[in-house]
């Protein structure tokens, strides 16, 4: 790959006392001039800053979470109490697919994507991603399909299959509204963003390192972010074939579901768990890469067994390929795939386990701080525990012919991915916010938050073991006085357990939006709050555009911990010795700035081609010509892209009349 | 156009010596494949053709489909190794790759296999 | 790291595309765990592996398209003899015909591959001329693909009609849908390197967009033998 040019210093622009401001010479292909500015709206739509990038998928993700969270309100509201009246079948079928989807794909999945997008090339010491322009696509896309599969709701109807929308019960026959062509088509749109951001980020792991940062000195946040890229990358196209396949029965009379044609309805289960369990590893590794780092940070030692918990991470992202069809043992496989299936999924328990024991080590000894992130690491310790134990038990087969389709799995699957993912995701936000925000949020209103959320989800998730082995069943849309049952299991007490759960947790999470609102105009955060170990702290908070102004050099793991603290015992025995603080460590590198530093330009494209995306959707549904449209948009996008130099040309910036240093030249810096 | 291949001619390096220390691309370009030898693979890729078409036609019963399962496989592969140049690139792209064949060939022929596909 | 290639004002700057994220490395020290990567004009720019960011992005990119095609040819070979009353493979195929159209797409792997030896070689020339090789012989592979289908619709195989047609279609079809992309691009990067607007490394250009072609073509040899020449 060629060096883009040499830069010419230009001191005429260059703020007094700074570092020289470069001006790169070279000329535009493009007929329009690139956006540049740093401030305002457009410096958010046109951005390529995985920083920026990171932040708008989160707060898009946690607005989804808010849509989520109110579709199960809903659910709840509807089985709080016997023949409820608030949900119609129909609605309710609605509900629970679209719950679910928005939680998965337009939650968990995005939420994992802000941490990777702004953490990782903070953790590698890099200064931005391997392909900024196509970070911002898949941002982008991911918000256009995210509103696209919501616009259902005001065009006849959300989706109604479940998220797992087994054929032929999508097929129109069985759900005649658009709602499944909404979901098939924004998934297959929000598939894209996942694909594109998986390269995206494992090009970036293996390529973008700083000096002496080799594979096995990366935290761990970053390992198992890489795990999941490479989940990602693979599962992906399995999905994409089963959603054409839906597609193209749906829209265009193929015959892929149709029984009477001698179709098979176990080829849409295969494909769809192909994908879907490697998705459930996508959701929830994040959230243990996240809590890997919270707690050897707030236990005062470093992480026990480091290698182990890489290689059980690799080991889950591999294993977890070979497990599928456990999702399908009541669907008539016969005994011997049925067996090997098990066997396959006990065996994942394993590295699972020994994660659990290297977070529980590396507490152990240690001098605890009860922070409000360390509270939600430990409680995905626990809680996530209490998911996998309820998922041994359906590896074991014929327990989970009783199983299937109850509650008990949905007290499973909540269990692991609220009690894992979403717990090691607000880990995240509690510990993250001061570098991100350069604020930090309140640790009173944030205990708070954490007692609320688990005492809510326990309250919701747990009484539904109970529900699930009493026998009422999934997508149920009511529940009957006559089938109660009485005394200790009657169902309808522990729906009522379940529903008001619900409020609590809901009110839990509402307390981390008090919280973001209460320190808004916090003072500004300490460069190092928590006395952290990693390399994304060694930057100011919030950090620069260029995230560090001296490339880093690595000499150990937990980088920044070794320059605070020497290492002054004999032998085997460590005493450490803090010599520097953080903001010294930080001071120093800044001291050492690099002279020149480039960066790439904010783009139009990424945006365009995103939104070229739903309106060929549209087009599928409603017309062919909107197809078009939206194809000649696509490609015309693609050719603007191709064209354009990822640096924007002197010519784009205009220098201010009144001859102060421009502000969009500031990107040069 | 003139000019265009002007600046390029003031580029070229062609016959200047590289230092194998350097990587290139993740080439080895001290042992780069003449076209000479591109010719020649694409010959026998078109033989191998030929032969699969003609066993196709012949009535060798249990043996046709081994064989030309295998005849497919030897065109895959040498495609892969010497036209997308794996062979002779660095391993970490032989990796990623057969990563992505081996895992397809797994889990879809384990999926054939519940449906008693091969019986 | 010492870049000595400077570019002046006026000639045509050669600039780095995505992996644009450069620094200047006065002052760092390294402790040899980076490699150079010298693309074969001389330029370099830095990466963990040596390896080049838009190669490993392609590699990657190729290694998930195994899993779509994957897919599709499981349901394929599924629903490949249920096609009920209907016509069925025996009656359709044209081996000889299909087998042409098979070499069409195999001899374009070979001028692909020359045009990236003439790329590397900075033959501009020959690179654009073996670009259109390329080109033109997979347009005649889609003709080709056209031409068989619209037979096959008049002898009464449509989309819809059974589970054979529908999953044979769809696979051909994304397969063929995936070489007209192809052919888009080669005809793309053919005009953009005849008015010199390819930014970056031109043979690494070159390259990747071989590596995809390459690719499609090797689903092509395995779509041949698993649904035309191995009997239903």
């Amino acid at each position: 790959m060629a060096i883009i040019e040499r830069p010419v210093d230009t001191p005429a622009l260059a703020p007094e006392g700074g570092p020289s401001v470069v001006a790169t010479p070279s000329t535009s292909f493009g007929y329009f001039r690139r956006p540049v500015e740093t401030t305002g709206w457009r410096a958010w739509a046109f951005t390529v800053d995985h920083k920026k990038i990171g932040i708008m998928y989160g707060v898009v993700a946690m607005a989804f979470f808010v849509v989520g969270g109110l579709e199960a309100g809903l659910i709840r509201a509807q089985l709080a109490q016997a023949d409820g009246t608030i949900l119609s079948a129909d609605k309710y079928n609605q509900m629970f697919t679209m719950h679910a989807t928005t939680m998965v794909f337009l939650f968990v999945m995005p939420m994992a994507a802000a941490f990777a997008n702004y953490m990782i090339p903070l953790q590698i010491g890099a200064r931005d991603v391997a392909f900024p322009r196509l970070n911002a696509l898949s941002l982008w896309t991911f918000v256009c399909g995210g509103i696209f599969i919501n616009t259902s709701w005001f065009l006849g109807g959300g989706a109604d299959g479940g998220w797992f929308m087994y054929a032929p019960n999508s097929d129109t026959p069985f759900s005649p509204s658009d709602g499944v062509n909404f979901w098939t088509l924004g998934l297959l749109i929000t598939g894209v963003a996942s694909l594109v951001g998986a390269v995206n980020l494992i090009v970036t792991v293996i390529n973008m390192r700083a000096p002496g940062m080799s594979l096995m000195r990366m935290p761990i946040f970053t390992w198992m972010a890489l795990v999941t890229q490479f989940l990602l990358l693979f599962a992906m196209p399995v999905i994409t074939v089963a959603l054409f396949l839906l597609l193209f029965q749906r829209n265009y009379g193929a015959t892929f579901f149709s029984v009477a044609d001698g179709a098979d309805p176990l080829l849409w289960q295969h494909l769809f768990w192909i994908f879907g369990h490697p998705e459930v590893y996508i959701i929830v590794l994040p959230a243990f890469g996240i809590v890997s780092e919270v707690l050897p940070v707030f236990s005062r030692k470093p992480l026990f067994g480091y290698p182990f918990v890489v290689f059980s991470g690799a080991a889950i992202g591999f294993v977890g390929w070979g497990v599928w069809a456990h999702h399908m043992f009541a669907s008539g496989l016969g005994p011997i795939s049925v067996s090997v299936f098990a066997v396959a999924t006990m065996a994942i328990a394993i590295p699972t386990g020994v994660k659990i024991v290297n977070w529980t080590l590396t507490m152990w000894g240690g001098k605890l701080k009860f922070t409000t992130a360390m509270l939600f690491a430990i409680g995905l310790i626990i809680e996530f525990t209490i998911g996998g134990l309820s998922g041994v038990t359906h590896s074991v087969a014929p327990s989970d012919t009783q199983q299937t389709d109850t509650y008990y799995i949905v007290a499973h699957f909540h269990y692991v991915i609220f009690g894992g993912g979403v717990l090691g995701l607000f880990a995240g936000l509690y510990y993250w916010w001061p570098k991100v925000f350069g604020k930090m949020l309140s640790e009173k209103i944030g205990k708070a938050n954490f007692w609320f959320m688990i005492i809510g989800m326990n309250m919701t998730f747990g009484p539904m073991h109970i529900l699930g082995l009493q026998g009422q069943p999934r997508r149920m849309y009511r529940w009957t006085d006559a089938r109660a049952g009485e005394g200790f299991f009657n169902l309808g007490f522990w729906n009522l357990v379940s529903s008001i759960g619900t409020l609590v947790l809901m009110f839990g999470v509402l307390l981390f939006f008090v919280n973001v609102w209460v320190t808004r105009k916090a003072p500004p955060a300490p460069v190092d709050p928590w006395d952290a170990r990693s390399l994304e702290w060694i930057t100011t908070s919030p950090p620069k555009a260029h995230n560090f102004d001296r490339t880093p050099t690595v000499h150990a793991l937990d980088e920044f911990f070794h320059r605070k603290y020497e290492d002054v015992g004999t032998g085997d025995h460590h005493e450490y010795k803090q010599v520097m603080t953080g903001e010294e460590v930080v001071n120093e590198e800044i001291a050492h700035a690099d002279a020149h530093i480039h960066l790439p330009s904010p783009s139009y494209w990424p945006l365009i081609l995103a939104l070229s995306m739903p309106i060929m959707a549209y087009g599928v549904i409603y017309h062919t010509l909107l197809i078009v449209v939206g194809g000649a948009m696509a490609v015309g996008s693609m050719f603007g892209w191709a064209l354009e130099p990822s640096t924007a040309p002197d010519s784009d910036f205009d220098p201010p009349a009144d001859g102060t240093p421009s502000k969009e030249v500031a990107l040069h810096v | 156009m003139s000019e265009a291949t002007a600046t390029s001619e003031s580029h070229a390096v062609a016959g200047q010596p590289v230092d194998p220390h350097r990587a290139t691309d993740g080439h080895d370009q001290v042992h780069d494949v003449p076209d000479s030898t591109y010719i020649k693979i694409a010959i026998a890729l078109m033989i191998l053709t030929a032969a699969e078409v003609a066993v196709s036609y012949m009535d060798i019963g249990a043996f046709m489909v081994p064989s030309l399962l295998i005849m497919m496989a030897i065109k895959f592969m040498t495609v892969i190794l010497y036209f997308m140049h794996l062979k002779y690139d660095n391993p970490l792209f032989r990796r990623l790759f057969y990563t992505g064949v081996l895992l397809a060939l797994f889990v879809y022929v384990v999926a054939l296999l519940t449906f008693h596909y091969f019986e | 790291m010492s870049d000595a290639t400077l570019t002046e004002p006026g000639t045509d700057p050669e600039f780095i595309d995505e992996t644009a994220i450069v620094e200047s490395t006065v002052g760092t020290a390294y402790d040899g765990t980076d490699e150079e990567v010298v693309d074969h004009l001389g330029h370099a720019h830095h990466t963990s592996t040596g390896l080049s960011n838009t190669k490993l992005a392609m590699w990657l990119f190729l290694g998930s398209e195994c899993l779509l095609f994957g897919g599709l040819i499981a349901t394929y070979m599924l629903y490949r003899n249920r096609q009920g009353d209907a016509i069925g493979p025996d009656q359709l195929w044209d081996i000889p015909f299909t087998s042409a159209s098979s070499f069409c797409l195999l001899m374009s792997s070979l001028t692909m591959v020359l045009a990236v030896s003439a790329a590397k070689r900075n033959d501009e020339r020959n690179t654009r001329l073996w670009l259109i090789a390329t080109a033109s012989l997979g347009g005649l592979f889609v003709a080709g693909q056209v031409y068989e289908f619209t037979t096959f619709y008049r002898e009464g195989l449509g989309y819809t009609t059974s589970l054979f047609s529908s999953s044979f279609y769809t696979l051909t079809g994304f397969h063929g849908v995936h070489v007209s992309v192809g052919i888009v691009m080669l005809m793309a990067l053919m005009f953009m390197l005849l008015r010199r607007r390819v930014t970056g490394d031109k043979a690494e250009t070159v390259e990747m967009i071989g590596l995809y072609w390459h690719f499609v073509d090797i689903v092509w040899i395995i779509i041949f033998t698993l649904v035309y020449l191995i009997p239903a």
